[in-house]
């Protein structure tokens, strides 16, 4: 069965060729995971099959970096670097954070898309 | 895939860089705000503080490798290829060994293996990475949005003329469209053939008719301004 990646030759439809600068966050977590990769923490192949498990359901769900974050998260839990039960504490802590500095906007949609 | 909300086929990754929506059709304005509108931006922020707080990786070195990453831009290798066209001898040593030969400009490959594609009359080149997104990030920057996207991946490899055209390209049919499919380890870097009328320009009058989109393959070189 295909992986939800391997997507050569299929059907689909047009392909939307406009131009997009990167958000903020887009650009760090591109970042973040190339200095840990650096370090030998998380290589590209790494990454790259992180993000091919995801499974059909999250990978269709999350666009591009949010599937970078999701692999990231599982890399560094796999390899011992952060727990789960660190990451939820802090996922937590930043979300009060935002949301009292008035920084979180939170889309309705995200609902589907809990962590 | 059928199952998508929206009701068609589309990867999502063509609008993530707006506001980081998912939705198709929902494109909203390019608004480059400091709001956190997505879990994952959540967990994004979550995960550096952390390794930061640990000492696995500090803020400088994050903020380094972003400004790394603004200052690589396709005109990195726009200057390749206009060296390539100005320089017989460079553009034999680009063919035979892409990665050393970019460095006589200075520009370097991280850990991959970049290999230049010449167009020809006969042989037009187009890159892709249908499992995924690779690209010669260290020489042309971060890939565009359409290269991530579901339909360029599924369909270049199944309809190459037929996605050229809506690039506004035509390939006459007595030149042969070979379909590159990138992996982690190997890069491409199209050389688009040199345009007519431009025996007389500089390597930076040359270098300006080279766009990203022809270094993919998706293009040709601008003409010269008449």
């Amino acid at each position: 069965m295909r992986g939800p990646h391997d997507v050569g030759g299929l059907e689909d439809g047009p392909i939307d060729n406009s131009t997009h600068e990167l958000a903020f966050w887009e650009k760090q977590i591109d970042a973040v995971r190339g200095v840990v990769g650096a370090k030998g923490i998380a290589s590209g192949h790494e990454n790259r099959r992180n993000i091919e498990q995801l499974g059909h359901d999250v990978y269709e769900k999350l666009n591009y970096y949010e599937r970078w974050t999701a692999a990231l998260q599982r890399q560094l839990i796999d390899k011992g670097v952060l727990t789960q039960d660190e990451i939820d504490a802090k996922v937590a802590q930043v979300r009060q954070r935002l949301a009292e500095t008035g920084e979180l906007e939170l889309r309705a949609e995200e609902e589907t898309k809990c962590l | 895939m059928s199952n998508d909300p929206h009701g068609h086929h589309h990867d999502h990754d063509h609008d993530h860089d707006h506001d980081g929506h998912h939705g198709h059709d929902h494109h909203a304005p390019p608004q480059p705000d400091d709001k956190v509108h997505s879990y994952y931006q959540i967990l994004g922020i979550a995960l550096k503080e952390l390794l930061i707080e640990k000492g696995v990786v500090t803020a400088d070195e994050v903020r380094a490798a972003m400004e790394a990453r603004d200052s690589i831009t396709p005109a990195n290798g726009a200057k390749v290829v206009a060296r390539a066209w100005a320089d017989p001898g460079f553009h034999e040593r680009l063919i035979a060994d892409a990665n050393t030969a970019i460095r006589e400009l200075g520009f370097q490959t991280a850990t991959t293996q970049l290999v230049a594609l010449q167009n020809t009359p006969d042989v037009h080149n187009v890159v892709v990475c249908t499992l995924c997104s690779c690209y010669p990030r260290d020489l042309l920057g971060l890939p565009p949005s359409w290269y991530k996207s579901r339909a360029y991946r599924a369909r270049i490899v199944r309809e190459p003329r037929a996605v050229l055209e809506e690039f506004g390209l035509e390939v006459p049919a007595s030149q042969e469209v070979r379909v590159h499919d990138s992996t982690a380890d190997l890069r491409y870097l199209v050389v688009p053939q040199r345009p007519p009328g431009t025996e007389a320009m500089d390597e930076e009058a040359l270098a300006a008719l080279v766009t990203r989109d022809a270094m993919i393959g998706v293009a040709v070189a601008r003409p010269p301004n008449p």
